[in-house]
This record gives C-alpha cells, sequence and structure tokens, in this order.
C-alpha cells in the first residue's frame, strides 16, 4: 500500500500509457474488448485520484504542494521528474479524470480503427495529467506537447469534412506558441541553473539586475513573459489567437472536442496560474490591463460570433471563448491586485481567483456537454445545421430536456454550475477592472441570445417533418456519460463549497 | 418546529414536487397534479403558519426571524445564505401562498384533466378537441393538455423559486430565485412551443428580462464589494455601512455609492416587472397558457421585481429624510414608474385581446407601485402590491374561464373564431355567472371602486402619498391613468359580459368547471375585503373604527416615523371621481357596441390615435430597427465574417502562403540545383505537417505511436542541443 500511495501522482500519471501500452498487443478486430478495456483503463486514474482527494485533506500532507516525487531526469541540465500537487491542480486532476472515461464511453460510436483511436486517448490523458501535476519546467513542457500530438491525430483521423485544414491550424497554431514556450523555458532554465519550479519560484521574480547574453536581465524577462503569455493566450485562447478553435472543435470527433473543450483549453489558464503569475508577478501586475482588455474581447466577441453561427457545433465551440474570457478576466485581475496592498482588493482577488477556477472546472463540465449533446444528435440526423432542426422537443422529450439543462448550466443559471463561477469573476473583478466588467456584460447578455437561439432552432417552433419517425431518443450508453455531467453541475450549483474549498484553500494562500 | 426552520422549508415542497415529476410521476397526470398540488399545499400551511406568528411578534421589524449557513468560501470568509421573516417577507408570504396555491387548483380545470385525449393533439400546440359519441351523435369537445405533467412540473419549479426569493435574507438568494422564475418563464410563455409566436415570445421574455438582470448583477457585486456582504439585515441596520454608501463617491458620474448601486438594482427590477423602457415582452407573454399568465405577470414574477425595490429601498433613498428633496434613485424611480402607468393604461384603451388588456393594466398598477415607492410613500407600494396581487391574479384567471367558455362555444359550432377577441363576445354574464360576478369584483378592484374594494384602498393611499408629497405632476398623471384603468376596465365588462352575444360561439359559451370557479371565488374575496386592513385613520368616519393594522405593521420596516399628514379630501374625491367617472363613461361609449364586425367607438373618435395605440406606439418595430437588428447584424457581418473570418484568418491564411511560397522558393531555386535533391525538408515542413503527415497517414497505430514517441525525443533532443550550446 505504501508503494502505491508513495507515488500515487505517477501512477495515476502512467497508468493510461501503461493500459494504452498493453492494448497494443490486443488483436485490433477484437473492438468490443478495446472499448470496455480502455473504458476500464481510463476510470482507474479516477478512482486513485478520488483517493488522492481523500488523503489530500489529512494534517500530514503539509506544504505549499504536497504527495511530491523528485527524482533527477535529466542531470546534465539539471532537470528532475518533480511532480506535485496544490488544491488547483487536484481540481484540474479531478476535472481530467472525469472528462477521459466519459469521452471514451462516448466515443464507443467510432468504428473505424478503434484500436488507434483509444490508445491515442490513454496517451493524450497522460498528457494532460502531466502538465497539472508537473513541478519542472521542461517536464510541463514535455508534457504540454504530448497532449498536443494525439489530438492532432484524432481530428485528423477521426474527424469531420474539412478535418484536414482544422487539424493543421490547431497543431502549427499551437507549435506556433510552443516554440516561445519553449525558448523561455530554457532561458529561466540556463539563468537559474535549474528547471525546478520550486527553487525557480523563489529566484526568478527577485532577479532584476545584471547583464544576460549581452541584454539587460529586464528585457530577457520581458521577453521570456511574452512568449509564455502568447503560448498560453493561444490555448485558452485569448482573442484574437483564437481562431484555430472553432475549427478544431467542430470537426474533431465528439469525444475529442469533449476533452478539447473540457481539458486542453484549461492546461492554458493552468499555465497563466501556475508559471505566468509566480515568475514573473511584477510583469503580471503591469500588463494585467492588456490581458483583462483582450479577455473582455474574447467575452464580448465570443458571444457575439457564437450567435451568429448556423452549425450547432461552432456555435459551442464560440461559447467556449466567450467562457474562457471570464477565466482570464478573472486571472488578470488577481495578477493586477498581487502588487496591491489593500486588504480589500486582495480580498477581491482571491474571489476572481477561486472563480477563475472554478469556472474552469465548470466550463470543462458544461462544454464536454453541449459537445456531447451536439454529437447525440449529429449520430442521428447527420447534420448539425441549425436551421435543418425545430419542434424535435416533441419527439426527444428526455434528450431536449437534458440538452435544456446543459445549455442552461451554460449560460450560467443559477442553482447550476455556472453562476457561481462567473458571479464570483464579476464580483472579484469589480473593484479592479470596473469598465472590463461592466462591458463584459454586453457578453453576459449576448450568451442568453446564442444559447436559447441554439435552443429554439432545434427543440422548438414547428417540427420539422422530415425528422418525424426518424429520429431515436438518446440512449442508456449516452445517459451514462450525460448524467453524471448533469449531477456535478447541479451539485456544484447548489453547494459549491464541496469543490471551492478544495481551490479556496490554496487560493488563499497566495495573497 | 420553531419558525426559522419552517423558514428553510417554505420552499422545499414545490422542489421536491418538480423533481419527482420530472422524473418519475411524469407518465401519469393524476400522479403529476397530485404532487404538484401537496408540494403547493405543503409550502401553502407553512407559510400560514410563519404569517400567523410572525404577526402576533412584536418589534419584527426591527427583529426579524433569521438564520444563515454558510454557503461560498471566499479567502478567510464567507458568503452566507439565508432566511428571514420580517413585516416584508410577511405580506409576500401571504399572498404569494394564497395565489399560487389557487393558481395550481385552477389549472387542474384549465388544461382539461378528466377530458379525453385529442387524436390530433401533439406536444407543443394547445390541444384541438376531441370528438366523442353520445346517444349515437358525434360532437367536440375540449381535450386534455398532452403535456400535462409537464405543465405541473414546470409551475412546482416557479412556485419553488418564488418561494426562494421571499424568504432570502440576502440578494445573493433573492437572485437565484429571481433568474430561475426567469427561465421557468421563458419556458411557461413558450409552453406551446410548436406554435412560432410562442417561441418568440419566450426568448423575448428572457432576452429583455435579462437585460435588466446584467445590471442586477452588477449592483448586487457593487453592493457585495462595498460593504463585504449581501445580506439585508446587516446592510441596512448598519448605520456606519449605510453612512459610506451615502458619503463615498463611486467612479462612475461622480455619484455615490447607494446612487449607484440604487440605479443599478433598479434596472433589474425595469426588465422584471416590465416597466418602460423594458416593458415590451409582457404583454407577449400572454402567450402562454393563462394560469401561467396569472403566475407571472399578476401574483408573482412582476410583483418580484417591485419586491426587490421596495427591499432595498434603503439604499436608494439613502440620505433622505421624509419631506427632504428625492435622491437620485427615487426620482429615477418615481419618473419611470409614473410614466409607465400612463404610457400603459392608453396602450390598453385600445386592446380587443382580453388578456392583453389586463397585460397592460398590470404594467401600468405596477407603474404605481414604483412611483408609490420613489415618492417615499413605501407602506401604499407594499400594501397596493399585494391587493394587486390578488385582484389581478383573479382577473388573469377569471380571463381564463372566459377563453374556457368560449373555446366551448367554438367547439360547439365548429366556427374558427379568436376566442380571446372581445369583439366576439358579448352578453357572457348570463351564460357563466361565476365567472362574471368574480371577474366584476376584480375588474372593481382594478378601477379603485370606492369603499368596497381593495383597489380603492391601496390606489387612495398612493395617490394621497403623492398629493400629501406636494408632487403635482405625479399626482395628476397618477389620478388621469386610474381614469384610464376604469375606462378600460368598463370597456372590457362591457364588451365580454353585456349586452347580446355577437358571435354564435358566445351564444354556445358555457361556464367553467367548479375546480375553475372556486378559486375565483376565494380570489375576489380577497380582492374585495383585503383592502380594509389598511383603512387609514384619517379617513372620514372609516377610519375612526379602523386600527390601520398594516400601516402599523409595515411601517415598522422604516427607519424613520411615518408621519400621519393632515388628511386632505382632494385626493379621495379626485380618486372616487376618477373611479366612478371612468367606469360610467366606458360603460356609455361601449354598451351600443353590437356587432363584432362594428368599428371600436373610440376608433371612430380618435381615428389615428387610437390605431398607433393599438400598435402600441410601435416601440416593437423601433425596438427591431435601432436595436435587434443592428446587433445581429454585428455579430455576424463585423465580429463573424469581418474580424474572424477575413482579419484574423486572412491574416494566417497570409503568413501560410508566404510560407508556401518561400518553402517553394528555396526549394526549386536552392535546394533542388545546389544540394540536388539532398535536402528537401525545408519546403516540405513550412508546407504544413500535414501534408508530410499525410503520406503516414495508413491507419497503423505502431506509425502514429512512433511518430508521438519520436516528436518527443526529437523535442528533447533539441532542447539538449540548445542548453549545451549555450
Amino acid at each position: 500500500m505504501n508503494f502505491l500511495t508513495d507515488h500515487l501522482l505517477t501512477w495515476i500519471l502512467f497508468i493510461p500509457t501503461v493500459g494504452a501500452a498493453l492494448l497494443l498487443f490486443v488483436p485490433g478486430g477484437k473492438v468490443k474488448f478495446i472499448r470496455i478495456a480502455s473504458l476500464v483503463i481510463s476510470v482507474l486514474p479516477l478512482l486513485l485520484t478520488l483517493y488522492l482527494w481523500s488523503l489530500y485533506q489529512s494534517p500530514d500532507q503539509a506544504g505549499t504542494f504536497r504527495f511530491e516525487e523528485n527524482y533527477p531526469w535529466f542531470t546534465a541540465i539539471n532537470s528532475s521528474y518533480h511532480l506535485g500537487i496544490d488544491g488547483v491542480s487536484l481540481a484540474m486532476l479531478l476535472l481530467t479524470t472525469i472528462l477521459t472515461p466519459l469521452a471514451i464511453l462516448t466515443s464507443f460510436n467510432i468504428k473505424e480503427r478503434v484500436k488507434a483511436f483509444m490508445i491515442l486517448f490513454l496517451v493524450l490523458e497522460t498528457g494532460m495529467l502531466g502538465v497539472f501535476m508537473a513541478l519542472d519546467l521542461l517536464l510541463f513542457f514535455v508534457f504540454w506537447e504530448i497532449g498536443l500530438v494525439p489530438m492532432y491525430f484524432l481530428i485528423n483521423q477521426w474527424g469531420g469534412e474539412k478535418r484536414n485544414y482544422a487539424s493543421l491550424k490547431f497543431i502549427l497554431f499551437t507549435m506556433g506558441g510552443s516554440l516561445g514556450l519553449l525558448l523561455a523555458i530554457q532561458m529561466i532554465g540556463v539563468i537559474s541553473g535549474t528547471f525546478d519550479l520550486v527553487t525557480i519560484t523563489q529566484s526568478w521574480p527577485a532577479l532584476n539586475e545584471g547583464v544576460m547574453f549581452g541584454i539587460p536581465v529586464a528585457t530577457v524577462k520581458a521577453v521570456a513573459f511574452w512568449a509564455f503569455i502568447i503560448a498560453f493566450a493561444i490555448k485558452v485562447p485569448v482573442w484574437p489567437f483564437h481562431t484555430w478553435l472553432p475549427d478544431a472543435h467542430t470537426e474533431a470527433p465528439t469525444g475529442g472536442s469533449m476533452i478539447l473543450a473540457g481539458v486542453l483549453l484549461k492546461l492554458g489558464a493552468y499555465g497563466f496560474i501556475r508559471l505566468v503569475l509566480p515568475l514573473f508577478p511584477q510583469e503580471s501586475a503591469r500588463f494585467a490591463g492588456w490581458l483583462a482588455a483582450l479577455a473582455t474581447a474574447a467575452i464580448v466577441f465570443g458571444a457575439l460570433a457564437a450567435a451568429a453561427q448556423k452549425d450547432f457545433k461552432r456555435l459551442v465551440a464560440y461559447s467556449s471563448i466567450n467562457h474562457m474570457g471570464f477565466v482570464v478576466l478573472g486571472i488578470a485581475a488577481a495578477a493586477w491586485a498581487a502588487a496591491s496592498t489593500n486588504p480589500a482588493i486582495r480580498e477581491s482577488a482571491v474571489i476572481a481567483l477561486n472563480g477563475s477556477v472554478l469556472q474552469m472546472f465548470n466550463h470543462g463540465l458544461s462544454a464536454a456537454g453541449m459537445f456531447f449533446l451536439v454529437g447525440v444528435i449529429y449520430d442521428r440526423a447527420h447534420t448539425r445545421k441549425l436551421e435543418d432542426f425545430g419542434g424535435l422537443y416533441a419527439i426527444l422529450p428526455i434528450y431536449g430536456s437534458i440538452l435544456i439543462f446543459t445549455s442552461m448550466a451554460s449560460l450560467g443559471l443559477p442553482g447550476l454550475n455556472g453562476f457561481v463561477s462567473e458571479f464570483m469573476i464579476v464580483r472579484g473583478v469589480w473593484p479592479i477592472f470596473t469598465l472590463w466588467i461592466a462591458l463584459g456584460m454586453i457578453g453576459l447578455l449576448f450568451t442568453g441570445v446564442y444559447v436559447l437561439k441554439a435552443l429554439t432552432l432545434t427543440l422548438h417552433g414547428p417540427l420539422n417533418e422530415k425528422w418525424s419517425g426518424k429520429l431515436s431518443e438518446i440512449n442508456l450508453r449516452e445517459l451514462w456519460v450525460i448524467v453524471p455531467l448533469m449531477v456535478l453541475m447541479l451539485s456544484i450549483g447548489l453547494w459549491p463549497s464541496w469543490i471551492l474549498n478544495l481551490i479556496n484553500s490554496t487560493v488563499m494562500t497566495w495573497f | 418546529m420553531s419558525i426559522n426552520s419552517l423558514l428553510w422549508l417554505i420552499p422545499v415542497p414545490p422542489l421536491v414536487g418538480f423533481i419527482l415529476i420530472a422524473l418519475i410521476a411524469y407518465r401519469s397526470n393524476r400522479a403529476s397534479h397530485s404532487i404538484a398540488l401537496l408540494g403547493a399545499g405543503l409550502s401553502f400551511l407553512a407559510s400560514m403558519a410563519v404569517v400567523i406568528k410572525a404577526v402576533a411578534t412584536h418589534d419584527l421589524g426591527s427583529d426579524p426571524f433569521t438564520s444563515s449557513i454558510n454557503w461560498l468560501p471566499t479567502g478567510a470568509t464567507w458568503l452566507r445564505i439565508g432566511v428571514l421573516a420580517d413585516p416584508l417577507t410577511t405580506v409576500m408570504l401571504f399572498f404569494v401562498a394564497i395565489t399560487i396555491l389557487m393558481i395550481f387548483i385552477y389549472s387542474i380545470g384549465y388544461h382539461n384533466y378528466g377530458q379525453p385525449v385529442g387524436k390530433h393533439d401533439r406536444p407543443g400546440l394547445p390541444p384541438e378537441g376531441a370528438e366523442v359519441t353520445e346517444h349515437g351523435k358525434v360532437h367536440k369537445v375540449p381535450s386534455i393538455e398532452p403535456m400535462y405533467a409537464k405543465f405541473f412540473a414546470l409551475l412546482s419549479l416557479f412556485a419553488f423559486a418564488m418561494y426562494l426569493l421571499v424568504v432570502s435574507d440576502s440578494l445573493l438568494m433573492l437572485y437565484i430565485g429571481w433568474e430561475i422564475m426567469g427561465f421557468c418563464s421563458y419556458f411557461l410563455i413558450g409552453f406551446w412551443y410548436g406554435k412560432e409566436s410562442a417561441r418568440k415570445a419566450g426568448i423575448k421574455a428572457f432576452i429583455t428580462t435579462r437585460i435588466g438582470d446584467v445590471f442586477m448583477l452588477l449592483g448586487m457585486v457593487a453592493l457585495y464589494s462595498a460593504t463585504g456582504t449581501l445580506n439585508f439585515h446587516d446592510i441596512f441596520s448598519n448605520h456606519e455601512t449605510m453612512e459610506m454608501l451615502a458619503g463615498t463617491v463611486s467612479p462612475v458620474f461622480g455619484w455615490n455609492w447607494s446612487t449607484l448601486i440604487g440605479i443599478l438594482l433598479f434596472c433589474g427590477t425595469i426588465g422584471k416587472s416590465a416597466q418602460f423602457p423594458l416593458h415590451v415582452w409582457l404583454p407577449d407573454a400572454m402567450e402562454g397558457p393563462t394560469p401561467v399568465s396569472a403566475m407571472i405577470h399578476a401574483a408573482t414574477m412582476v410583483s418580484a421585481g417591485v419586491y426587490m425595490s421596495i427591499r432595498v429601498f434603503p439604499i436608494m433613498s439613502a440620505g433622505w429624510e421624509p419631506g427632504g428633496a428625492l435622491t437620485t434613485p427615487m426620482v429615477v424611480m418615481a419618473a419611470i414608474g409614473t410614466f409607465t402607468a400612463l404610457f400603459t393604461s392608453t396602450i390598453a384603451l385600445a386592446q380587443n385581446d382580453i388578456k392583453r388588456v389586463l397585460a397592460y393594466s398590470t404594467i401600468s398598477q405596477l407603474g404605481y407601485m414604483l412611483a408609490a415607492l420613489g415618492i417615499g410613500a413605501y407602506v401604499a407600494a407594499v400594501f397596493h402590491l399585494m391587493t394587486h396581487a390578488f385582484f389581478k391574479a383573479l382577473l388573469f384567471l377569471a380571463s381564463g374561464s372566459v377563453i374556457h367558455g368560449m373555446e366551448h362555444g367554438v367547439l360547439h359550432t365548429g366556427k374558427h373564431i379568436d376566442p380571446q377577441d372581445m369583439r366576439n363576445m358579448g352578453g357572457l354574464r348570463k351564460k357563466m355567472p361565476a365567472t362574471f360576478w368574480t371577474f366584476l369584483a376584480g375588474g372593481l378592484a382594478l378601477s379603485g371602486f370606492p369603499i368596497i374594494t381593495a383597489g380603492f384602498w391601496s390606489k387612495d393611499e398612493i395617490l394621497s402619498g403623492a398629493f400629501a408629497s406636494h408632487q403635482v405632476l405625479i399626482f395628476v398623471v397618477l389620478a388621469v391613468s386610474a381614469l384610464f384603468t376604469a375606462f378600460y376596465t368598463a370597456r372590457q365588462l362591457t364588451l365580454v359580459f353585456l349586452g347580446n352575444p355577437r358571435t354564435t360561439a358566445a351564444e354556445h359559451a358555457s361556464e367553467s368547471k367548479k375546480v375553475m370557479t372556486l378559486p375565483l371565488v376565494v380570489l375576489s374575496i380577497f380582492a374585495i375585503a383585503i383592502g380594509w386592513v389598511g383603512i387609514p385613520k384619517a379617513f372620514p368616519v372609516l377610519g375612526k373604527l379602523s386600527p390601520a393594522w398594516f400601516q402599523d405593521f409595515v411601517g415598522s420596516m422604516l427607519a424613520y416615523e411615518v408621519h400621519e399628514e393632515a388628511h386632505s379630501y382632494i385626493p379621495l374625491l379626485v380618486s372616487i371621481l376618477v373611479s366612478l367617472g371612468g367606469l360610467l363613461l366606458g360603460w356609455l361609449v361601449y354598451r351600443k357596441y353590437n356587432t363584432a364586425e362594428e368599428r371600436d367607438p373610440l376608433h371612430k373618435s380618435l381615428g389615428g390615435v387610437f390605431t398607433f395605440l393599438q400598435n402600441k406606439y410601435k416601440v416593437d418595430e423601433l425596438y427591431q430597427k435601432v436595436f435587434i437588428d443592428p446587433s445581429l447584424w454585428i455579430a455576424d457581418k463585423v465580429v463573424y465574417q469581418f474580424l474572424d473570418l477575413k482579419i484574423i484568418d486572412g491574416f494566417l491564411h497570409g503568413v501560410a502562403a508566404i510560407s508556401v511560397w518561400l518553402g517553394n522558393l528555396l526549394r526549386y531555386k536552392f535546394d533542388v540545383p545546389v544540394v540536388n535533391g539532398g535536402g528537401d525538408g525545408l519546403a516540405k515542413t513550412t508546407r504544413g505537417t500535414g501534408w508530410l503527415l499525410h503520406k503516414q497517414q495508413t491507419g497503423k497505430v505502431q506509425q502514429y505511436l512512433t511518430i508521438s514517441i519520436g516528436i518527443t525525443v526529437i523535442a528533447g533532443l533539441i532542447i539538449l542541443m540548445l542548453v549545451i550550446s549555450v
């Protein structure tokens, strides 16, 4: 048992990869077995993460990071295999391990090359989990890239009509960001003599004088800062780096879209919280206003563009830009407030950042749910065009009610999860960026417009007679995917403290 | 059980009812409405227990029942939610519980429980009727609503949200109930979603109220940021906080915080209570089934808007002393309320749909309440809120009964006429006596018929409040609107019930079942009698007998003493005059209206003005042109097509094209001739990994994995090289 608890993070991290490696030896024709096996493999990290969570509360796990594992890795460059988590990363681990089995269950409808699909999916999970656990910059980068490659293949091989364009755009865009990220990590590593995040967090922000490669340190830091910002801004994505998202999300297979929206976007936001804020406190505070402006642009333009969509899936994709804008706005407020000594402002920053992390979690649930539901209707109707539907509520009452429920969570209806995090972000940002949050209200209004547009055109109105008797109601397997998500959405909406306590306990130590 | 725990329990039964119906009971209509009724009944009993206890408690205003729990962790502190019962809550609970229960009972009959299933009925469309054979003859009878169970589920959820809002001790939980109600109203207005008009009306209601809500959200976070809490009692009873709000300047327009917060919150009321300029959603919301109209547009949801303003009145009036100059939020409130009262009462004059008249009258009456609140007549506003809830719920339900009777006639005759158009009615008092007498009670209360109706006492209280505070303009405008109110009420009563039937459908209309008329009778008792709890002491003769209980009870909410102004006879005489005059005039003008095709008598005398009123001043068309079309155009053409597709993607595609061009250049001008095809990787790489990978897409998983791992290894090598070279 000790062996398990001492290396709990490693277990969680590599079970999917090991499972994927084992699947390699299964003949590709045994489709049913492969599906079940992948599901079981992906459930194991979830169970272990729940176990991790139960241990996390115990008092002997004190310190900033818990469950740390630290072994030399690239000794030549002082990079180590250093894992560890705090409340924020644990929340993200939960999100990842919850969504992956659900996405795999969704992907049971994949009929071609099932084995390859499932293996890629499991490798993808390791990549995502690694980013949330890594406490070494180089390790962080490696996992960051590992997450990228399987997703490229998932889109490119199992995607929709324009999958080549979408996957290429996705990988080039993200690679473009990664390039700067890699260089910045190199610089930091070389200057600090280590890649260990905990050590660097103590030394790097204080480093303000001196010359490096013949360039003043301040300039070097500014370059590194912007490299980080751009890499993460692309991933989130922040306006105007967002145009890869609608294409990639729309063309990806349903399970891929769920993970893409549910987890991969969070990697960017997590990067802001884990790397940018601690490593560049002064620069963050100085440029927070700009970041807030871009986040507001994402909120407003994301909602407006979503309202203009005619394709259901694209509409949902644009809604992600809108929702992730709130995450970044909360982070920007926290970045600004870190330089302030006013206790009221610092309290607002805690609320804003709590809201941001919770919004990451919430968006993971609702976006995954929405993409899933779009997938359900696409599987049956083979179209995603909103105007092709109409009046489906009369023939699909259960599906319709679930769609309404999930849409309302996405819209931020109080009583469901989205409201809690949006309320916290609006509250936290208000005293810091009053103007931006006020403008963000336009986005909130248009969230209502596009959500109702989608509901209205699919479910309401006169029944489009061509579907009469053609569409079957949501099936049991699909219910197993969506019901857990609905339960989570409702439970956070009614009683947010069960997850928020975890986040809050970490965030409040930063201010 | 203590009152505090009882307060927590009040909203629970309808919520449980909703869940049970939605998950289990929906297959059985009987089980569904039984569960819904049980839920509403339990909440009713709990509410009444609280009301009885609260009324008997001394100093409830300064020392209310309250209890709260931690809800949201915010750093080292918590945001708490909880329940509260003070005099205002008590009044709300009283009328909300009664009206909700009556509406639930009425809905059973309205949706034709016990009737056969129609052959052509389907979910999303109103039932069209079923054919039955009796004594060898086939005839058409009303059929049961296909989504009967769903209706009761949603109604229960709605009731839950309203109770939640009422018992809340903080703005946060109030907002939660407020928004859930908004969602339910969207859904219930669009209940017959198969109708194009219903689906549009639902969206319109949701989006229009959401405009108010986003401002309200800002007001809420501003209040929370400034005071560190959203609890009503904590904020209002803390003098330091109130002085800080009234004395500190906010960053907006140089207003102080209480002004800014007050106005932002009031925007929520404008949306929810359908005040000008956001009034447009409410008349369209008549697309919903009639019990919904009663619930949303009379008894509960629109009242919630006014209730919220009353609740936060201490902030809006911070720094104001009775008799002193009004604060900015109060001026705004009085101006919007007064204008709306007049504006919409004129529109009501020209409507032909029985429910639309009531809808505009609701907006107008809500304007009265806000005008009263704006000039500081706090008690009068609460009083009118209560009496209005009773008589307007009564009117809506009675109008539903009329429509039901007319539909019966339409089915019987088989002639397709609009059963809601008042011009097609006439003479219904003989066919539907119970509906007529109860409708009459409601109509008289609405027009403020002197002494015997509740509406008179509350409206008189508002008019005398305006007069006593020397707001001459407001007084005059409200008096004129009261005249119009009485006039259109008389018009409605005359067109619907008096004279002779103008269509065969009206001739064959029949009285509704007991399950529908019984709630009407209960509500009409309150529409008459509830006003007597608030007869002012200064009123001639009756005042001597009256304890003026209501004024004392609700007045204890206020931080200041309410001075009984010397009672003047002018407002009293005016309110009697406009009420009786309007009723008489309306009857005189419309009693000769004999055929459905005839032009409206007002149309003859007013001409184009009448048409303009009938078209609601063309506000809808204006909004469509000025707000809706442009914003959709911006969303599509500017943000999506131009910014995203043209500018951003255009730039990206440009970069890609240049890379490809560069790659080709290097390849054919340098690589091929110079290196002789030795390394043509560069061009291919820039051309896109996709092209390269395309060749690898043979579907073999081993290959993908090799590539995945390969890329990782290469990345690692690059890192190593970079590091070593430095």
